[in-house]
Parts: C-alpha cells; structure tokens; sequence
C-alpha cells in the first residue's frame, strides 16, 4: 500500500516552480496520507510520535458524539416543533436526514472557505499547510444555530481565520480562539441570525406573525422517493403549522424572565441533560460532552487545570448568585447552570485550546477559574446577551497573556532572589 | 510544587496530589449527574445531593489554592537540599529501550585515537599546537593548549605517534589523530603531597598533567579559566538517560582512585564536593559512591532526566547570577585521582555500546577518544544505522571515522528511520516510545521496551501546546518561556528564566517530547551562545 501511494503520489507531483500553489496543495495532502521520511538532524536523536496533526484529530476525535447528536436533534426539534413523531426514536431516519441537509453544507462552507484560505497564506509563505484549522473547521458547525445562512458563515469563518489568525501569523500564533472569533462576528454583525427566540430550531419560518414549517427543497426531495421506496415515512410538501404553545425559546431565554421554573414549564431537566432541547448544533448533550471532556484529559491533550478550576469558577459565581438571589435568574441553583447553555461544551473544547489560553501551569488555574467567573456573571446578570461563555473566553483569551507575565515574573523573581541576598 | 526534600512519606501524599485532583472531576461530573437524577424524582428539592456538592466545590477550591498559592504567591526558591537527604522529583520521562549494555566485557583492537579542541568548548578556535606530525607522544604529553589559557594544557590519551592533525571549516583544528603503542609508555607525573600543598600548587599540577581539560564549569560548560575557584563542584553518580551505563559497574575495582580524586577536587573550592546518588531504589547506589568521604551526598529520585548533573544542581543549590561551579563526570574524577594514586595520566575509559542495531550489547575498555569504526568493527547489525557518541538524545552523531568524546562513556546505535509512513501520524504502524498518552500500546504495557528508529514523526511546527515541557524537566523553570525569550534574542528575561542553569542534554527530554517538534537543544546552544557574547 505504501509503495502503490507513493508511487500515486510521486505519478501527480506538480512542478513546485511552475505551480506552487498546487504544490503547496500536493505537499499538504501528501503529508496527510503519508508521514514523511524527515530524520532527526541535531538534537535528541529519537522523537515522540505525537505531532500536531495527530494532536488535532485527536479532538476531533473526542467531538465526534456531539456531531452525530447535534445532527439528529436538530431534526428532532425541528418535528418536535410542528408535533410530528414526538418520541425520541419516532421518524428518526427523517431526523437524520433533516439534521444532515441543515448540517452538512454547514460543515462543507467552513471547510471550503477555512481551508481554503489557510492553504492559499501557506502558498504565500512559502510554508506547509498547518493543522491548525482542522480543530477551527469542526468546531464552527458545532456553535452555530442550524438555520444560518451560508453566506454569513463564509464571512464570519473569513473573518476568523484572515484577521484572527492570519494577521498574526498563522497557527500557534493567535490571540483569539478561531472558532469563537467566528461566531462572536455572526453575534455582532448579524445580531438577529443567531440570537433571540426564532433562530433556535432548524426549518421553522414566521409567516404573517405565525410560525410554520418551511417548505422542503429538494434535499427532502431526493431522499423521500427513497424513503418511499422502502416504504417508510416521509417528509411530504411541507409548510405544517407548528403546535400550539411553540416559543422557539432556549431554557436560558426563559430562565431570564422567570427563574427555573419558567424553565421547568417548557423543558424537563432531563431533556436539558441529554440535549433534547433547542440550541446551538453541538452542544445540547451534556454526557457526550462529558465523554469528550473526560478523553481529551485521560489522553493529557487539553488541560484538566483549566477544566476543573472553570467548574469551580462557575460553582463559586453560582453559590454567590444564590445567597443573593436579587432576580429570578440568580436564584436558579448553581449546579442547574451545568445542564443549560453551552458552559460544558466551552469548557471541554474552547477554553481548553493551548494557543489562546494561559500557557503556564499556574496560570491555567487562574485563566479557567476567571472564565466561570465572567462567564456566569455575563449570562445571569447581562440583560442583552443570553449566553456568557464565548465573550468570557474572548475576554479571557486577551488576558491570558497579562496572567502569563505575572506567572513569568514570579519565577524570575524567585531566581534573582537568592543571588541578589547574597550580594 | 514539583519537588521536596521531606521525608518519603510527604513525597507520597504530594504525588498523590495532581492524581486526587483529577479524580475529583470524575467525582464532580458524577456528582452533577446524579444531582440532576435526583433532582428530576424529587421535583428541585435534591437536597443531600446539592450538599455533597458543595463539599466536593469547598474541597476543589481548596486544591485549587494549594496549587496556585505555592507558585503565583509563595516566594519559596529553587534548591535547598540537605547532605543525606532525598530530593523526589516527579516530573520526568523514562524511555525504555531496547539493546541496554549487558553487564560484560566486549573485546576490541583500537588503533587511532584524537584529542579535538571541539570537543573542549570555550576555546578559540585554532587553538597552540605543541606537537607536529610525525612526534612521538607518550600518554600524558601536552597536544596543544588554548591561546587564551597557556598553562591549561591538552594532552595525549595514549601514546604512539602522532599522524595526522586534521583541519575543518576556516583553518580550525579538527583532530589531532594519533596512532597507538602496542606497549603503552607514559609520561611519569610528580604529584604533590595533597595534604602539604597549596592550593596554588594543586591546581598547577591538575592544568599541566592534562585532568584540568577534564572540568567542566557552568554556566556554558566549558572548560574553567586558569586558577578559577568554583562555589561548588557536582558529581552525578548515576545516568537515566536511555540506554545509559550502570555507573556502579563503570567504578568496580576503580574505588580508590574515585576517592582520591574526591580528596583532590574537595582542596579546589570553597564549597562543598557534592555526589547526586541513585535514589530509584532498583539498585542500591555502589558502595564506592554511598561510602564516599569528605562530600556531601543527596539522593534523587524519579525518572529521567533525574540522573542528570544540572537537575541536581537546581534542587542542591542552583547557580545564581555570577556564580560559576564544576560538574564533573564520575570517570573523570577517576582520571584525577589516578594522577595521584598511580602518577600517571590514565585516560582509560569504560563505555557502553548500546542499542539493538549492534550485534551485542556490553561495555568496553578503552581510552578517551578512541576511534569509533574500532570501536564498533563488526558489531553493527545493519548499514541504515546511526551510531552516536552519548546518549540517544543529547549524543552527537558520528560515523567510523569519528572519535569518542572525552565526556561521553556511551556508545549508541540507533536504526535510521529515513522511510515513509502511510497515516503515520493516526494508525501507527509499530510501536515507538512517547510522552503523549494517545498511544495504547503504551498505555496497557507501561513497561514495555522499544525498537526506535530516528524518524521525526511529524513536521516542524510554531508552538502550540503548552505544559509539555515542564511535565518532563523537574525544575523550576517555563521552557517555553525561555525558549520564546530566546527566540526573541531577549538577554535579560533568558537570565531571569534560568538559562544559566541549563545545558543542553536537559532539555533534551523536552525536546524528545514536543509535538511542534523544535530543535530545542539547538536553540538552547545558541541562547547559551548570546549569554556568553554578554559576559
């Protein structure tokens, strides 16, 4: 196999000189498939086999669940929302397949336009394509609401990566997580594509003041006369009103009006605990997460510092809402906070990301902690912005490298110390 | 956080510390979990649960402190470590191996030897050559000595004639290449009485009779200054580094001349003579090293790079701005006390031929710079090998025309690992040693012994992943830091982040370790190199 590769390889080389974007192209994919035959030159003669691509499928890897969950339930909103096949396993190939043609060009558009300009800042480098995006790419479909337009992704992902990433000089050197850079652009730009009550559940449109199902393309088309085939259910035209009593709303719209009971009203905890419920594509399912979580830290690739002290920085920030218990919203017990929003999901993928967090081991404990901290405070106290995980990273992300320089200074301190008495 | 000097039993509640932590956030999730089952049974009111909660947030936020408070707020200070006490170090890396040296005599006829100035570092270049070729040069007869330090001198290892003196790059002396006696003859020594002389006299005798080429002073490892007097001199009498030669076997029937030489280094500071001794417990430390008088001695415990001179400096007594102290190797002190014991230089040398491309695996007699194709006639298994003077991960590269280095008393052959991979870096098609816990094969067998080859298992890469590097260097040091800082050309933060304390074989685990895989020794080298500029 490997000798018919290299052979496949070596038969499609294109002339680095006269075209070195497909060369740079070549050169990303060849690596890809096969790990070069590099050998230690100076230094420690032997390495680990760890490099970073193995590094970033590794947490793609670990966010795998998310995305086939994400997939279905955002089918199963969508015929929750106009009470067809309600139970869970009801209809489910046509959940399946609505989640993929909601889910899939999602996927495909940031690849497309992520990759894409990652490979051509390579080209202009003069460098090999890095890995950094692969991590970026899966991640972006899993934060988005389902039903956002392609276009405004393309913009936000080109955004992220040109300004976030590129402008600083590509992988590793970043100050802001892409992903989230991407996703606080929509959140700016385009306010009402991904907050509010109507952006949640995928395929519901307001027609004349009432909500109704979208008409279906011919997505649904194609696999109906499948479906038909078989003899199984089937999407039909369309355009279904939705059940009396539909809001749309995410528990954290409802918790800011009338605490966890008007929560309770519409979602039952267990629903919100297995991801049952409306929200971002990826991060409903809080044991899936978890599951995540728990191999990237067995596998030692994201940090358990930053983890566990974002646990505790919202566990702290909670019980302080609950003494006070000023609004509604403060009073929703602390630990209620886990199975709505997306803290769990941040908490395992986005703070964990090494370039933007703290880099030092003490610095991690304060970098997460700070997170819960702000993160909660923003989600229970702030009128406007419903979820506070994102904007507290960010917030963090810029201050990471101040905590860095205390962590820094504290060690140089230590050094000069004993020289400087004995002087 | 990463060391202590108390007794076991705090080492061990310590150690426990990192793991207990990660197990309260298998038991917080749990907890959340069924938090949340209860809470669905009993309508919100989950109250024995939500207290088992908040004892479980009180005990992780005082873990949090303990971690952070020791670090960001404490200002205790490296180093510290008393005579006869054991320093556990928790950080570290052991790889494991195939073709570890077996306890036995191999026999070899080698022919030509060479001094090289290279070898020495913190001589200029075109260093006073003292000889021509076609001299005849007993063992002990000076070669050449450094313009700067005319009294230092360098001298033969062996005797016989000298046949070539090799130039390189600019006219810089190579190798001063000599062919050996059959019948050794030696330049005859008159070493003054030890307990009589000066420090003065001592010291000129050690420069002259060649054993003053032999220090090596940190920072920069070179080779110390005329009449330079050390705070401290650091013995590590035991080597983790993988493959490495059991030093308890390198010292049999050596123990006198090990002590004399001990006696001679104890007259040269004001300091103390201190010995890192094996603290592992899988071999007690030999009783030449554990008997040893007139030292003081600490025991180091832990895995790779605990075996190593630097390490144990940092948690003994670091080097602070201005200092200077010596390291020497334990066959080294040999060669200094043989000056005394047998007056004579004797650059006799035990080295260990190791690794699983040689056909066998033991320890041979020789002499300093012996040459490698001597060596190793015959027993390479293949012709895609490396063969390293030193360790698998600090040695340098060498070939049948090279010679051993003065300081290494290994030999490493290692497969060349020059050949693709198909999806190397997802489904690895043989087992290779890591740091990184993604490999299973290292997982279920921790014990496991690996067949290595010197692929780089990946592409260089800018710095992504952070904590790597400190989980494998058991000092008080942020690589990473220092290594930006040096990226940088930053003098004064690669001072205050410690590059003074390091050389290059410490970070050599770093570098074996790194994902972005850096040449981090390199790097080090030319940070050492701007430090040194500055001086």
């Amino acid at each position: 196999m490997k000798k018919a590769l290299l052979k496949f390889f070596s038969s499609i080389e294109p002339d680095k000189k006269k075209s070195p974007f497909l060369h740079t192209l070549y050169d990303g994919f060849f690596t890809f498939a096969l790990t070069p035959d590099h050998v230690t030159k100076s230094g420690a003669h032997i390495r680990d086999g760890m490099d970073l691509k193995r590094t970033m499928v590794f947490v793609v890897l670990a966010m795998q669940l998310c995305y086939l969950f994400g997939m279905y339930n955002t089918g199963h909103q969508h015929f929750s929302a106009l009470g067809q096949y309600v139970g869970l396993w009801d209809g489910w190939h046509l959940k399946l397949v609505h989640g993929l043609i909601k889910l899939l060009p999602i996927i495909v558009v940031a690849h497309v336009v992520g990759l894409g300009i990652e490979f051509y800042y390579a080209y202009k480098k003069g460098h090999g394509i890095e890995e950094g995006f692969l991590v970026s790419g899966a991640l972006i479909p899993l934060i988005m609401p389902p039903d956002l337009p392609l276009s405004i992704l393309a913009l936000s992902v080109a955004f992220a990566v040109i300004i976030g990433k590129e402008a600083f000089g590509g992988t590793g050197m970043n100050i802001l997580n892409i992903a989230l850079l991407s996703r606080v652009f929509v959140f700016f730009a385009y306010p009402g594509h991904i907050s509010g009550d109507d952006v949640w559940i995928s395929g519901i449109e307001k027609v004349d003041g009432a909500y109704v199902g979208e008409i279906y393309g011919w997505g649904h088309h194609l696999f109906d006369s499948i479906f038909k085939g078989v003899g199984w259910e089937t999407f039909g035209a369309g355009g279904a009103a939705v059940i009396d009593g539909y809001t749309g709303a995410t528990p954290m719209a409802l918790a800011a009006k009338g605490g966890w009971e008007a929560v309770t009203k519409v979602y039952n905890p267990s629903d919100m605990f297995w991801g049952l419920i409306p929200g971002s594509v990826g991060e409903t399912n809080k044991p899936f997460i978890i599951f995540g979580a728990l191999m990237l830290i067995a596998t030692g690739i994201a940090s358990w510092r930053i983890m566990i002290s974002m646990v505790l920085g919202l566990v702290f920030t909670g019980l302080l809402f609950n003494a006070w218990g000023a609004t509604p919203f403060m009073e929703v017990p602390w630990y209620y906070h886990f199975s709505m929003g997306s803290f769990l999901f941040a908490m395992a993928y986005m703070a964990t990301d090494p370039v933007t967090a703290s880099s030092t081991n003490v610095g991690k404990w304060v970098y997460g902690f700070l997170i819960g901290v702000v993160g909660l405070i923003v989600r229970v106290l702030n009128p406007a912005y419903p979820e506070g995980w994102m904007l507290a990273i960010l917030f963090m992300n810029v201050f990471a490298p101040l905590i860095d320089y205390v962590v820094v200074q504290g060690n140089i301190k230590r050094r000069v110390k004993p020289a400087a008495a004995k002087a | 956080m990463f060391r202590n000097v108390e007794s076991p039993s705090v080492t061990k509640t310590k150690l426990m510390k990192n793991t207990t932590l990660k197990y309260l956030l298998l038991l917080l999730f749990w907890g959340i979990a069924t938090g949340e089952m209860m809470a669905q049974s009993a309508g919100s009111s989950g109250s024995k649960s939500m207290y088992a909660l908040y004892a479980v947030g009180a005990l992780l936020l005082t873990g949090i402190w303990m971690q952070v408070s020791d670090k960001f707020i404490g200002k205790k200070s490296a180093g510290g470590a008393q005579d006869g006490s054991t320093v556990a170090l928790q950080q570290g890396h052991d790889i494991i191996l195939k073709g570890a040296p077996a306890k036995k005599q191999l026999s070899v006829n080698v022919k030509t030897y060479a001094v090289r100035p290279s070898d020495f570092k913190g001589l200029a270049p075109i260093p006073k050559m003292e000889v021509e070729v076609g001299a005849e040069v007993k063992a002990g007869d000076a070669l050449f000595h450094d313009k700067a330090m005319p009294d230092v001198k360098f001298v033969a290892p062996v005797s016989g004639e000298v046949i070539a003196i090799n130039r390189g790059a600019k006219r810089a002396i190579a190798e001063v290449v000599i062919l050996a006696d059959k019948e050794q003859q030696y330049r005859s020594l008159t070493p003054p009485q030890l307990n009589a002389c000066s420090r003065q006299e001592l010291q000129d005798f050690l420069m002259d009779s060649g054993a003053w080429a032999l220090i090596r002073q940190r920072p920069f490892q070179i080779v110390p200054a005329q009449g330079d007097v050390p705070r401290d001199i650091f013995i590590s009498t035991f080597d983790t580094a993988p493959l490495a030669p059991d030093l308890n076997y390198v010292v049999e029937g050596r123990g006198e001349a090990f002590q004399k030489g001990l006696d001679v280094l104890a007259r040269l500071t004001d300091g103390s003579v201190w010995l890192g001794l094996d603290g592992r417990g899988q071999s007690a430390p030999s009783a030449v090293f554990a008997q040893a008088k007139g030292v003081k001695k600490c025991s180091f415990k832990g895995k790779h790079p605990a075996g190593n001179v630097g390490v144990q400096i940092h948690h003994i007594r670091p080097i602070g701005s201005g200092e200077k102290v010596w390291t020497l190797n334990v066959q080294d002190v040999i060669t200094i006390g043989a000056l005394f014991t047998e007056a004579r230089f004797n650059a006799s040398r035990v080295v260990a031929v190791s690794g699983d491309e040689c056909k066998e695996n033991g320890y041979v007699t020789t002499c300093i710079g012996a040459n490698i194709g001597d060596l190793m006639s015959g027993n390479l298994k293949g012709e895609n090998v490396r063969v390293i003077s030193g360790d698998i991960l600090s040695g340098t590269t060498t070939n049948a025309a090279g010679f051993l280095s003065p300081f290494d008393d290994q030999l490493t052959a290692v497969e060349e690992g020059n050949d693709f991979e198909v999806f190397g870096w997802l489904a690895p098609s043989y087992a290779r040693p890591a740091v990184s816990r993604t490999y299973l094969s290292n997982l279920v067998a921790p014990g496991k012994s690996f067949h290595v080859n010197t692929n780089t298992h990946g592409e260089r890469r800018a710095f992504v992943v952070t904590g790597q590097y400190e989980a494998v260097l058991p000092m008080d040091i942020l690589p990473q830091h220092l290594f930006k800082a040096i990226l940088a050309g930053d003098i004064e933060q690669m001072e205050g982040l410690g590059i003074l304390e390091l050389s290059e074989e410490d970070v050599a685990l770093c570098e074996f370790a790194c994902t972005s895989k850096q040449p981090l020794q390199q790097m080090l080298q030319d940070g050492l190199e701007m430090m040194q500029e500055q001086v």
